[in-house]
């Protein structure tokens, strides 16, 4: 018995090898599928893990205080509309000063940033820039350094001096070649003397790079852009342990000055956990959609092991009148099906594994063992069970009319 | 006393068509025995390819009693049926049946492969067949790259490989010129000579004439 299925294994493998042209054009659907799970997985997957290594980079001891609430409904991330409506501040710097000192024993430190925007020029280049005023402290918080020249000052930042330090990727927009380390950058009517360009932070989680932005002091913003909204507060604490207490002694100081739902303490886990719950999602619904693909890709293989099935009545017939009994002939066609479908499968995971590494050079995708087993599995498991109709069939041919003997 | 290799008692046939009943083969009973050539004539529709295809157990009878190689072959599933006829039966058919672009060496091969043989055995044994009966410089070809005298030729051996009691052939010539023709009349008659025990339908009486014993067929009996 256990000869007899080798030999229709080998048959199998036979038919498959006499109809090469056949064999490719019906694993093409299975290819297809194969591969476009795998990629697109891989994106969603890829995304989740660069933006986890981004945090890991920050350290991982980061709480952010936002006004309104960016978890909740209608939120998102741009949840700035909690704080603008009305035009009243929620975020104040005294709030930021008396948290710091009420919490010394779990923050080091903290920045209070806020955001606008202007249109910035250099000679005949002029680029809508996002201007983020922070404290002096961002480059200590935030362990960002400047890769030219040096960033400004407690002192420049308490006193409204117009210094500015450029992202890099702004820098490159603006000065190009040119050195911008103590030029002269006009954004709107004012002067500013760019002090620094900072090292590459990437970023930005789909919205404008943190490259782009333009650093400036946060009173300096404060009194050119006749704003004092305050987007946020970043808080360090002192270790990973004290998130949690910092988080607490945070939240129990904000709570003197503002009610419960007019700010939110949160940490980069919770960003992180809802960053991951909205590119999982994603990872799923590319999947989802890839997997219809492989299910068509099925139907394929079934269509041709039909139409091969009654090509092949003659043949049929006679394995029949030398002896093959319907169960062999019923594995040779199902072993036949499920082996252009694990071929597919298998060929479609050399497709994937080379378009990720092309993928790889725009993009972070990650090819995971877990998907390569699902479409794997999938495209195995799609192959026997569209192979069993036409299987059937063959194997319940009549010799005799397959020979047509009359 | 040669032993009997194939029994008929009293089998029909009846086909129904449409509300038409064919009786195919009514009450034929015959012996057939060990080393004998036995050619079955008769007009279109006499029901000498029933009595190939029940004889061969390709096809079961409506009432009677096949016997095999002392086989009651009766109460026989597909299953049963498929190894016997692996087991005792060589099939010589008049369009030869090969498969396409399969070697004469595999094609040969192709009832071992059912028999359960390993590959190394079965290409032996086909390859061994396939030079006695002068295919030796053709083991790779396929069918299209043999003529029709060589198809015929590999189909015999195909029919020989397993060693089987009884070889059927149906109008084993039909398809072939007449030098080609001749030539697999005098394998088969060699093949006799040599002990094999061989059932012909053919409706040429020249070809018939290579048999030892004749039966003639019409209206589902055997007339003489």
């Amino acid at each position: 018995m256990k000869m007899n299925f080798k030999n229709t294994f080998l048959v199998a493998v036979k038919a498959i090898m006499v109809n090469k042209g056949r064999s490719f054009l019906t694993m093409l659907g299975v290819i297809i599928g194969v591969s476009s799970v795998v990629l697109l997985t891989s994106i969603g997957t890829g995304l989740q893990a660069y933006i986890s290594d981004q945090f890991a980079d920050l350290g991982g001891s980061i709480i952010f205080v936002s006004p309104g609430n960016p978890f909740g409904e209608g939120g998102g991330f741009g949840g700035e509309s909690a704080f603008i409506e009305g035009s009243k501040p929620l975020l104040k710097r005294t709030q930021f000063n008396q948290v710091l000192r009420e919490n010394r024993d779990v923050i080091r430190d903290g920045v209070v940033s806020g955001l606008s925007t202007g249109e910035a020029k250099y000679r005949e280049t002029t680029k809508r820039v996002t201007l983020y005023g922070v404290t002096a402290s961002y480059k200590d918080v935030n362990k960002t350094a400047a890769i030219k020249g040096e960033w400004f000052t407690e002192a420049e930042e308490s006193k409204g001096e117009r210094v500015v330090m450029l992202g890099l990727s702004i820098a490159d927009e603006l000065f190009g070649n040119i050195d911008p380390v103590g030029k002269r950058l006009r954004i709107d009517s004012r002067t500013y003397t760019v002090k620094g360009v900072l090292e590459e932070e990437g970023g930005g989680f789909g919205g404008p790079s943190f490259d782009n932005y333009v650093y400036l002091p946060l009173e300096t913003l404060f009194d050119d852009f006749n704003t004092e909204l305050i987007d946020s507060f970043t808080f360090d604490a002192i270790d990973q342990e004290s998130v949690e207490a910092a988080k607490a002694g945070v939240e129990e100081t904000m709570l003197k000055f503002l009610d419960e739902d007019e700010f939110t303490v949160f940490d980069q886990t919770q960003l992180l956990e809802t960053i991951n719950s909205i590119l999982g999602t994603l990872t799923v619904a590319l999947g989802g959609i890839a997997a219809i693909s492989l299910v068509v890709g099925g139907i394929g293989i079934m269509n041709i092991m039909l139409v091969s099935v009654t090509e092949r009545t003659r043949e049929i017939g006679l394995r029949k009148a030398l002896g093959a009994t319907p169960s062999q002939i019923l594995f040779q066609f199902l072993i036949e099906s499920a082996l252009l479908s694990v071929l597919g499968g298998l060929i479609g995971l050399g497709i994937a594994y080379l378009g990720s590494l092309g993928l790889q050079a725009f993009f972070p995708a990650r090819v995971t063992m877990g998907a390569v087993m699902l479409a794997f599995g999938v495209s195995a498991a799609v192959g026997v069970i569209f192979g069993v109709a036409p299987a059937r069939r063959a194997a319940r041919l009549s010799p005799i009319e397959a020979l047509r003997y009359e | 006393m040669s032993r009997t290799v194939l029994e008929f008692k009293n089998v029909s046939k009846i086909y129904e068509v449409g509300t038409q009943t064919i009786k195919a083969l009514d009450g034929v009973s015959l012996k057939v025995k060990q080393g004998e050539f036995l050619s079955v004539m008769g007009p279109s529709g006499s029901g000498k390819s029933t009595f190939l295809q029940v004889a061969s157990i390709l096809a079961t009878p409506t009432s009677g009693k096949i016997v095999i190689n002392g086989k009651d072959t009766t109460k026989y599933d597909e299953v049963a049926r498929a190894r016997l006829r692996n087991k005792e039966i060589g099939f010589v058919f008049q369009t030869f049946n090969l498969l396409p672009k399969t070697s004469a060496l595999e094609n040969v091969a192709l009832p071992l492969v059912y028999a359960g043989v390993d590959e190394e055995t079965r290409l032996k044994k086909a390859k061994k067949i396939l030079e006695q009966l002068g295919l030796g410089d053709r083991l790779n070809n396929g069918p299209a790259q043999l003529s029709g005298g060589q198809q015929q030729r590999v189909a015999i051996a195909r029919a020989l490989v397993n060693d089987p009691s009884i070889i059927f052939a149906d109008e084993p010539t039909g398809n072939l010129d007449s030098k080609s023709g001749k030539e697999v009349e005098k394998i088969l008659k060699q093949l006799n000579k040599d002990g094999k025990t061989i059932i012909m339908v053919t409706h040429e009486s020249d070809v018939a004439q290579i048999a030892k014993r004749h039966i003639t067929m019409v209206d589902g009996n055997i007339t003489k």
